[in-house]
């Protein structure tokens, strides 16, 4: 059995980022490789590269990992640390245009389901239309 | 021209220190139309370049430059990590190990090509762009009087942020209720230019 889509989860405040990934634990239980990181190097509201870095270590799956991000300079920092992943990794990283809370859950709920990182990108994403 | 360690060591705390000592302002531009930390990010993000100073100085210039935007990449913690990384790291490749105008020039396109696919933006956006690509024109337009004039066009691209209205990045949020205020990565761009310009023309 292949392993599921892991979840990544990137807030500017780690207070929102545990929350969301309490919430998308509750949906998906352990089946799920889940991290989630907020706050500045340092502490603060702000994201950290290397946080997410870490973060998409420890949700790391061979079938990818999906990374849902608040505001933009969390978005630029996963971009960031996309490219600074060893090149095998790289591409099997993506980030999902999707509100945080409301994506990490679908994108979870997925993923459990044992879809591939495309399909739960696409299913995070499915919720811009609404 | 070729950086000595002692210059290209004066270069780096100078740029550091100027932005540190800069901070509240920057923080309050950015509460202005922003989320008010990118005084406290860059703080930050030069702090931890002035902490390697001794060792970043003795590296080549081009490696040197590298090393000043990895730092601010792991340290900033805003969109301006990346950002003013990209800048640096983009120029420390690009750059010649001999400098010429034409060579900083070349590299200096380079980099803020970087930073526009970075940022997913281009002038006329209000942000750092509109600092950054005026000064390249300058730099493309030869070397007479190029300290003064590349100070002066510093100044007013930043300057002519203040009318602009934001379509990118958190400030893009307030729509019209962008315009009045100065975009605060611009005004991070002229200081670091001027801190710049300041120490070579003295050198």
């Amino acid at each position: 059995m292949s392993q599921n889509v892991g979840i990544v989860i990137v807030s500017h405040s780690p207070d929102v980022a545990r929350g969301a990934a309490d919430m998308v634990r509750q949906m998906v239980g352990d089946d799920v490789p889940l991290a989630w990181c907020g706050g500045a190097p340092g502490g603060g509201l702000g994201t950290s590269v290397e946080s997410i870095l870490t973060a998409i270590d420890q949700a790391w799956s061979e079938t990818g990992v999906a990374i849902l991000v608040d505001l933009g300079g969390a978005e630029t920092n996963s971009e960031m640390a996309i490219e600074m992943l060893p090149e095998q990794r790289r591409a099997r990283v993506v980030i999902c245009d999707a509100p945080v809370v409301e994506g990490a859950v679908m994108a979870g709920t997925e993923a459990s389901a044992g879809s591939t990182l495309e399909q739960v990108r696409r299913t995070a994403e499915e919720l811009r239309a609404h | 021209m070729t950086l000595t360690p002692e210059l290209r060591g004066k270069l780096i705390e100078a740029v550091a220190n100027c932005v540190i000592q800069h901070a509240d302002e920057l923080v309050a531009l950015d509460q202005a139309i922003g989320d008010g930390d990118h005084g406290l990010n860059m703080k930050r993000g030069f702090e931890a370049v002035l902490a390697d100073l001794d060792k970043t100085s003795a590296l080549p210039t081009g490696e040197a430059l590298k090393a000043v935007g990895m730092a601010l990449v792991m340290k900033v913690g805003g969109a301006s990590g990346p950002l003013y990384g990209t800048l640096f790291m983009s120029l420390g490749k690009a750059l010649p190990e001999e400098l010429t105008v034409p060579g900083i020039a070349d590299a200096f396109a380079v980099a803020v090509d970087a930073v526009k696919a970075r940022g997913k933006s281009d002038a006329g956006e209000k942000t750092m762009l509109d600092v950054l690509v005026p000064l390249l024109e300058v730099l493309r337009s030869g070397a007479d009087d190029l300290p003064k004039r590349l100070h002066v066009c510093a100044t007013e691209a930043a300057g002519a942020t203040v009318s602009m209205k934001a379509t990118r990045g958190r400030a893009s949020f307030l729509g019209e209720r962008s315009i009045g205020h100065m975009d605060p990565g611009a005004r991070s761009s002229e200081l670091i230019v001027h801190a710049i310009l300041k120490v070579l023309t003295a050198a």
